[in-house]
């Protein structure tokens, strides 16, 4: 293997992890505060499919992106008014969501099955894409996968180091002290929930405008789950979720490499790979409770309604 | 403010509120001087909690008035309590463990605060040498004993400086000599100027460290009195009423024969926050109650967790009942065995919330009323009513679901249903935690009576002074450790203040070396 062979794999691997990130990111804020959303699937297809609709109509992919990230929003909201106000089952109705969102994206998007439009263009970075290897695995890529860097590191130092980041925690830890000390605990939890909204629609419109520019019913391919199994991986910490984002993106390229190296295994077999993976994490994870119930937020999955607080 | 000062700090008003199906507070009236420790007594239920959420803005009242330093004041949310100077340290605290003490102020101040303080650390450092809190600002909470939470909730109002400060059942999980600390704070407090309102149960503290207190009862109040004129005595008959007839002074028992033995139990803990326990070695026998004191979180928990056979480790050695090794049977078998359990945890652990009591009795006594297979479940019923009629359970019948029942009544039920079984093993955790006087009495003549006919009691509580009154033989645990049995006639409440304290594990370690 050559070394311009493993910078094309790197290249590729950070490509095919930008969604994983995109979507773990925004997951991870969300439980953080102590909501679960299993609806990121669902929120991702509509995100995909109405990016597309709007930045096929419009000739521009900017307002295909915003299109996505509201209609992510729009989405999470109905699930934060849901489990937040009403106080529904957070498991059950993420689950819902994401039947949801399957079906109505492909409702919406059934006209548009594959017409493709023109994704965006590669920048490379002057000067930084000259350094060698390095400039060609990072810093030749499209705008997005940019701004999922800048989103990383504006994340870790929000959460790390701000007091948004240290209230975040408090709620997600024990929600009820932190309604006595007078955070206003349920919006903290709807702005979490509808941030996370908005980055799984950006990682949809990732999917239908740059990683193949087009529509197809599904595209997704279970992303959402795997970002789910990429939190818990990355152990609630936000600098770890890229780690994880781009191992996972490794695993989605590896039976193109394996191919591309001439080895005869089945395709079917190998594009099993990153699932295999996400249930091997959660085995590995899951084995040791003392550490899962160590990092995880207190509070995660359990309402909190403060008007009970008699 | 100079002491003399004649407006008051705080003065309530007529303030009402009504719950449903509960007149939580009626026409409450109380007014405090600046400086003043004023305490706020009554039995659970008498609307103490209701009263002091008022004040701190969690609850709204329907009825009445606030008047802060003179002016009226609606106090809408917490934070408006705290930028009005009011502070309060909660019964169960609120603070947050994965973060470090320095973290946990930083959330309750603004940022206008904040900006004033500058150094918030070297703030908590001085502060904390001012009172003596002994608070290291860098320290991650989940690493410190409860007392030292406390003194973190204290330092929190203080570091707002507070001109009320509200203190809800404060030393309830102290050890006596973390007691007297938390009391020491309070006077140089209260020598500055700020008010304290200091909610206890416990009446000899309230006459050493109060100036006024006022009684509540079902939501009124029924009396005010000067502490420090009064005995604890004569104000525990204030706050009951008529009946009164506490502090009997029970005899002593000397048990017979040994029916529950634990040896070299130790177990590392299964909780990242839990306690190992550490080589622990005791005897219970027939016809006496052992007690075993000790700050919450020292392992009682867990103890009691692998002795009921909640946690499903394999001890088979350790545990001895009879002449049987038990320690590797399931919880079922150990209760078929003639063993019985009342958990601290009412709802949940001791009952199903939301099954009937007739099925909550089921779930302890499968044996006794299934025939053929099939539940009976006419005489379960029968039975379910005798226990609520004997124990004096308030409730709507044996139909009522567990959770519908304030704690205290509940807590009465489920030692109904455990003695029903006749145990050889009665093994309770903070029996009376929570329950009003009259419960609690009905609770302790339970134990004894159960204890005069014969069953071995392991009683674990936080309440040493219920200890103290209830148990033939004490122990306390400090950090997973069990300190030596004694005679409760040879102790008195300074050695085992001390042993909670865990001034026996340095010898009990060099023995064990030995």
């Amino acid at each position: 293997m050559d070394a311009d062979l493993i910078v094309q794999i790197l290249f590729a691997a950070i490509k095919t992890g930008t969604p994983l990130l995109f979507i773990a990111l925004g997951e991870v804020i969300c439980e953080k505060s102590g909501v679960l959303n299993l609806g990121q699937e669902g929120m991702m297809l509509m995100g995909a499919v109405v990016g597309f609709l709007a930045a096929y109509g419009s000739g521009n992919m900017g307002f295909g992106i915003l299109a996505a990230m509201a209609m992510g929003s729009i989405m999470s909201l109905i699930f934060a008014v849901l489990v937040l106000h009403i106080g529904a089952n957070q498991v059950a109705t993420g689950l819902a969501l994401t039947i949801f969102g399957t079906g109505l994206s492909a409702f919406i998007g059934a006209d548009f099955v594959g017409q493709t439009i023109q994704g965006f263009q590669p920048i490379a970075i002057p000067l930084l894409s000259d350094i060698p290897y390095v400039g060609r695995i990072l810093f030749s890529h499209d705008i997005l996968v940019y701004f999922s860097f800048f989103m990383t590191a504006l994340l870790v130092y929000v959460v790390n180091k701000t007091r948004i980041g240290l209230t975040l925690k408090a709620v997600g830890e024990n929600p009820h002290a932190a309604n006595a000390i007078g955070i206003k605990v349920l919006r903290v939890r709807y702005l979490s929930v509808m941030f996370g909204g908005a980055m799984a629609g950006t990682a949809g419109a990732y999917m239908s405008l740059v990683y193949t520019p087009m529509w197809v019913e599904g595209m997704t391919a279970g992303r959402g789950w795997i970002a789910l199994a990429l939190v818990v991986f990355a152990s609630w910490r936000v600098g770890r979720i890229m780690l994880g984002a781009y191992l996972f993106g490794l695993a989605s390229i590896m039976h193109l490499v394996l191919q591309g190296l001439g080895w005869s295994i089945s395709p079917n077999l190998l594009a099993m790979l990153p699932y295999v993976a996400t249930v091997l994490v959660m085995v590995i994870i899951g084995a040791d409770h003392f550490k899962e119930k160590l990092l995880a937020p207190r509070s995660l999955g359990k309402p909190f309604n403060p008007r009970n607080m008699a | 403010m100079k002491k003399n000062n004649p407006i008051s700090r705080l003065e309530l008003a007529n303030i009402t509120k009504q719950y449903p199906g509960c007149l939580a507070n009626d026409n409450i009236s109380i007014t405090l001087m600046p400086g003043e420790i004023h305490a706020l007594l009554g039995e659970n239920g008498a609307g103490k909690s209701t009263l002091v959420k008022t004040i701190y803005g969690i609850v709204a009242p329907d009825k009445g008035d606030i008047i802060w330093d003179g002016k009226e004041v609606s106090i809408k949310s917490p934070s408006v309590a705290r930028d009005l100077g009011i502070g309060m340290v909660f019964q169960h605290f609120s603070l947050f463990e994965t973060m470090t003490v320095s973290q946990n102020i930083e959330l309750c101040l603004s940022k206008i605060q904040l900006n004033k303080i500058g150094d918030l650390a070297k703030r908590i450092t001085q502060l904390s040498e001012e009172y003596g809190l002994n608070v290291d600002p860098n320290r991650y909470v989940h690493s410190l004993s409860i007392g030292e939470r406390q003194r973190v909730e204290i330092m929190r109002c203080l570091v707002q400086s507070v001109k009320l400060l509200i203190l809800d059942e404060p030393t309830s999980v102290l050890t006596p000599q973390e007691v007297s600390g938390l009391f020491n704070v309070l006077r140089t407090l209260s020598k500055e100027g700020c008010s304290i309102l200091f909610i206890s149960h416990k009446l000899h503290e309230v006459t050493e460290v109060c100036h006024k207190a006022t009684i509540l009862r079902g939501g009124k109040v029924v009396d005010t009195c000067i502490p420090s004129e009064e005995t604890p005595a004569t104000i525990a008959k204030m706050m009951v009423g008529d009946l009164a007839d506490q502090d009997a002074g029970y005899s002593k028992k000397e048990g017979t024969i040994t029916v529950f033995n634990v040896t070299d139990l130790s177990l590392p803990s299964k909780q990242p926050f839990g306690t190992e326990l550490k080589n622990i070695n005791f005897d219970l026998k027939a016809g006496e109650i052992l007690g075993i004191a000790g700050v919450a979180g020292n392992g009682q928990d867990e103890l009691m967790a692998i002795i009921s056979g909640e946690d499903e480790r394999n001890v088979k050695n350790a545990f001895t009942l009879g002449k049987l090794k038990i320690g590797h049977l399931h919880a079922g078998e150990r209760r078929q065995l003639g063993m019985a359990y009342v958990p601290e945890e009412r709802l949940g652990r001791g009952a199903v919330p939301d099954m009937s009591l007739t099925e909550n009795t089921l779930l302890t006594h499968s044996t006794g009323f299934v025939k053929n297979g099939l539940v009976q479940w006419q005489s379960i019923k029968e039975y379910t009513s005798e226990l609520i009629s004997k124990y004096k359970v308030k409730c709507h019948g044996e139909f009522s679901e567990a959770q519908s029942l304030s704690g205290g009544n509940l807590q009465k039920f489920i030692m109904g249903r455990e003695i029903g079984q006749h145990p050889k093993v009665l093994i309770c955790a903070h029996p009376t935690w929570g329950v009003d006087v009259g419960a609690a009495l009905a609770i302790h003549q339970a134990l004894l009576e159960l204890r005069d006919q014969g069953a071995a009691i392991l009683l674990i509580s936080e309440d040493i002074d219920e200890l103290f009154l209830l148990a033939d033989r004490m122990a306390a645990v400090c950090d997973g450790y069990l300190s030596p049995l004694i005679k409760t006639e040879e102790t008195n409440i300074d050695q085992i203040g001390q042993w909670m304290a865990g001034t026996f594990i340095n010898t009990a370690v060099q023995e064990a070396q030995a």
